[in-house]
């Protein structure tokens, strides 16, 4: 392969943030490429180290936003393209559910992590898509699972001994979005619970639980197109109800 | 991306050549986004997509004269391009398309 398809194949494998800045017309330069890091640091050339410069300094803002945008520099037209890790979904409790969950996820595009306390619900043959499966009880794996802004997290076990400290765990992380199984009554045993072991409001306001769009769908099959659908609206901030019901942008 | 990526491999370790089409401008409705993608291999076989089925056709042809001459190009597509009726979009957006070889 051409060393620019490599170096793209490498960069991607890596899943980390970086930009590719592609001279698309307007000079002789046609083509070429340069690839940007967060940190400014960068590879090859568009010909030209001033045009460079200034499309380093333009990446680096694009990248802090996850943005591409075609600019133009006088005469040369560079498309400068963010390259974003896939979100990553981690899923408490090798359940029923979480088998169609973790398909839509993979078919999103999605790195998905299975956890669970309990050795044979999360076994390959049940999940053979998953990208890691962990035998572990919640509150023990979560400070290792390097949860970030582009964590979405999903606790499915259903079961206050599994789900409490599941979620006192995660109140000290900052993932994108939590989701929680059970009904309005289960929620509201789990926030009293704790709200007495002292986690803060702020936190178990932000949990979504009953978890899921509201779809009307009772299989596991269903519920998971709910939940998948859920953090599909929450990632573009959306509410996710019938787009021949939304307003004209 | 990913899926795209390793369609890409597999093409090249069998010996195919491939172009890869992105979307780098939109203007009005369109179906896909900034950074959509298409590769297509010297055969003609294709994986992924810059809209909803509309210009993928014409990508293709464009992207086997890419391979063969080595050279990139900016293809426009949208209503209001001579090719309207050929290969425009149907929901009236325009999109460009950068084509290179990889």
């Amino acid at each position: 392969m051409s060393d620019f398809a490599n170096r793209l194949t490498e960069n991607l494998r890596a899943e980390k943030i970086f930009a590719v800045a592609t001279c698309i017309g307007g000079n002789e330069n046609v083509g070429a490429h340069l690839f940007i890091y967060p940190d400014g640091s960068n590879e090859n050339t568009l010909g030209d180290a001033a045009l460079d410069a200034r499309v380093i300094a333009d990446a680096r803002e694009l990248l802090a936003n996850e943005r591409s945008e075609t600019r133009a520099y006088d005469d040369a037209q560079v498309f400068i393209e963010t390259y974003a890790p896939p979100p990553r979904l981690i899923i408490f409790g090798g359940v029923h559910t979480a088998i169609p969950l973790t398909h839509y996820a993979k078919i999103l595009d999605f790195r998905v992590t299975i956890v669970d306390g309990r050795s044979h619900f999360v076994t390959p043959k049940r999940f053979p898509h998953a990208d890691e499966l962990i035998v572990e009880w919640p509150d023990d794996a979560v400070p290792h699972l390097a949860i970030d802004a582009s964590t979405y997290v999903v606790i499915l076990t259903h079961d206050p001994k599994f789900d409490i400290p599941a979620l006192k765990a995660l109140s000290t992380t900052k993932p994108r979005y939590i989701g929680a199984m059970g009904s309005r009554e289960t929620r509201r045993q789990h926030m009293q619970e704790l709200r007495a072991q002292g986690v803060s409001d702020e936190f178990l306001q932000s949990v979504y639980g009953p978890v899921g769009l509201d779809l009307g769908g009772r299989s596991p099959e269903e519920m998971a197109l709910a939940i998948m659908a859920q953090i599909i609206a929450v990632r573009y901030r959306h509410d996710g109800g019938h787009l021949m019901h939304v307003a004209d942008e | 991306m990913q899926e795209i990526i390793s369609d890409v491999e597999q093409w090249r370790e069998r010996g195919d050549q491939v172009a890869l089409a992105t979307v780098t401008w939109t203007s009005g409705s369109t179906p896909r986004a900034i950074g959509a993608k298409m590769a297509v291999n010297s055969r003609g076989e294709f994986v992924g997509s810059v809209s909803g089925g509309c210009v993928e056709g014409a990508v293709i042809d464009e992207a086997r004269q890419v391979i063969k001459t080595g050279k990139p190009k900016l293809v426009n597509y949208g209503i209001s391009d001579d090719m309207a009726w050929d290969v425009g979009l149907a929901c009236g957006g325009s999109i460009r398309v950068f084509i290179e070889k990889l």
